[in-house]
């Protein structure tokens, strides 16, 4: 089973956002997603400042296995990126909702998101 | 869709299963990488079982295999001796790479590939009307690949008896005890065997061989293994339309014995005289990222295409094996995303034994 957390929301194509509360957000790739593409190689990062519109592929993590897009889910202004992840992309795997966040960004509207459950019901569809 | 007798103790031990030609196979166990680094340390171990043996009984097995295959059996002097081979169609391509195992006079075993199987054996049972063999395909087997520096001395702990009948195999060569069969022979650049055996037998072998501290790996470390290894994979570097003179398998072809005749040789001969634009050389990216399957090459020479593109464990970097201009030397280019990457042409094998060899 994997893990999904109440403390965030969700999107269909298994990225995960957090609130900070200030205007900011964080974005992850859920452990569904981690657990489907297998160990970590490689994580290609958009740059701070780096304007996004919705649903755009914004970054790429790549397993041995099979490249895979990260998608925005609102228009978004990237603030910071996840700089230890060139070193250690592992981290995507063994800490996806915390250490092996890829993304920190601004967003006037993030529009609607999953909640748990109803991310939970997209996983156990697939 | 099949199962291999080893099934159902690959999802007891957490195997990912999944669809691999048609064959359901664990495609690691929980983590591909360390999985590939304890084959290249000690020793790892495959369900192989998808994969097709075919016995070839009869007094013209040995003309019928020196017409069916471009590599020459008759080379094969003493019992158990392996050949790896193309069999090729008339126009030289590959419709499959195999293994040939001389086993006596008038009887030789092959091992072909899972997913070529059907096609293989209309072809081979077609191809066999006018000699007179007797064709078997052994359903009624499994087979392990135990591989690594340590594989020999964990299968001799595992398995009685295999000490004895086995310390005096060469590389490339096979024993017979009993109702094992096995063959120090493997797809991953390490020593190691590959044991074929009675389905029934194949599950307490697999036990013993963890007791003795194997460990299983699934199909995706054997990629990544074959691929540092430099050894091509059917369906990738070479096909029906690609002949082992493009592909970097001439060496597999035996031109020697004017006399002999076999199935694409005339093909071959033209091609030969004619040249060849293509082969397959090895790649090694500068830049961060993965190269993979399918993706353009840029080189000196002209543009070729990436035939398998992964990460390699052993060396940190993303390699492939890719169909190139034949000149093609230096640095390159690959088109990822759009992004022009640089990577160095190199020839494989990239790591064998343990060792990084470019």
């Amino acid at each position: 089973m994997s893990d999904i957390r109440d403390d965030r929301q969700y999107t269909k194509t298994h990225e995960w956002v957090m609130d900070n509360g200030d205007g900011t957000f964080i974005l992850g790739i859920t452990d569904h997603a981690q657990e489907l593409l297998g160990d970590m190689v490689f994580v290609e990062l958009p740059a701070s400042g780096d304007e996004i519109s919705a649903e755009s592929e914004f970054c790429v993590v790549e397993s041995v296995k099979a490249a895979s897009g990260v998608y925005a889910p609102s228009d978004l202004e990237v603030v910071e990126v996840n700089e230890s992840l060139e070193e250690e992309p592992e981290l995507v795997n063994s800490s996806c909702y915390d250490d092996g966040w890829l993304v920190k960004f601004k967003s006037d509207d993030l529009g609607e998101l999953l909640n748990s459950n109803d991310y939970q019901e997209v996983v156990d569809s697939e | 869709m099949n199962k291999t007798c080893l099934n159902s103790l690959h999802i007891e031990l957490g195997g990912k299963m999944v669809d691999f030609g048609g064959w359901e196979m664990p495609l690691n166990y929980g983590s591909q990488i360390d999985e590939h680094h304890f084959v290249r340390n000690e020793a790892g171990m495959f369900d192989v079982s998808h994969m097709c043996v075919v016995d070839i009984k009869g007094k013209s097995s040995q003309d019928f295999l020196r017409f069916l295959i471009a590599n020459d059996v008759k080379k094969l002097a003493s019992r158990g001796q392996a050949l790896y081979s193309c069999m090729l169609n008339e126009s030289g391509g590959v419709i499959d790479d195999l293994i040939a195992y001389y086993l006596d006079d008038d009887s030789y075993r092959l091992v072909v590939n899972a997913g070529t199987t059907d096609k293989d054996l209309d072809w081979i049972s077609k191809q066999s009307e006018e000699f007179d063999v007797s064709i078997n395909h052994r359903t009624d087997l499994a087979m392990i690949a135990v591989q690594g520096p340590n594989a020999i001395s964990k299968t001799y702990q595992a398995i009685p008896g295999t000490e004895e009948i086995c310390k005096e195999l060469k590389p490339f060569s096979a024993v017979s005890v009993g109702s094992l069969f096995i063959a120090r022979t493997g797809y991953t650049g390490e020593d190691g065997f590959e044991i074929i055996l009675p389905e029934k037998s194949a599950e307490f072998t697999w036990k013993m061989l963890i007791d003795s501290g194997v460990k299983p790996c699934g199909l995706g470390a054997r990629d990544t293994l074959r691929l540092e290894a430099g050894m091509s994979l059917y369906g990738s570097e070479m096909d029906d339309s690609v002949s082992p003179l493009e592909c970097n398998l001439s060496w597999t072809v035996d031109l020697n014995d004017k006399d002999r005749k076999f199935i694409g040789k005339d093909a071959l001969e033209s091609l030969k005289s004619t040249g060849t634009k293509y082969t397959v050389s090895g790649l090694i990216l500068n830049d961060k990222g993965v190269i993979r399957d399918h993706q353009k090459v840029i080189t000196n020479q002209g543009e070729g295409e990436v035939t398998s593109g992964s990460f390699s464990p052993t060396i940190g970097k993303s390699i492939a094996l890719a169909r190139l201009p034949r000149e093609s030397s230096g640095e390159c280019n690959i088109e990822v995303r759009n992004k022009l990457l640089s990577a160095k042409i190199v020839k494989p094998p990239f790591v064998r034994n343990g060792k990084i060899l470019v």
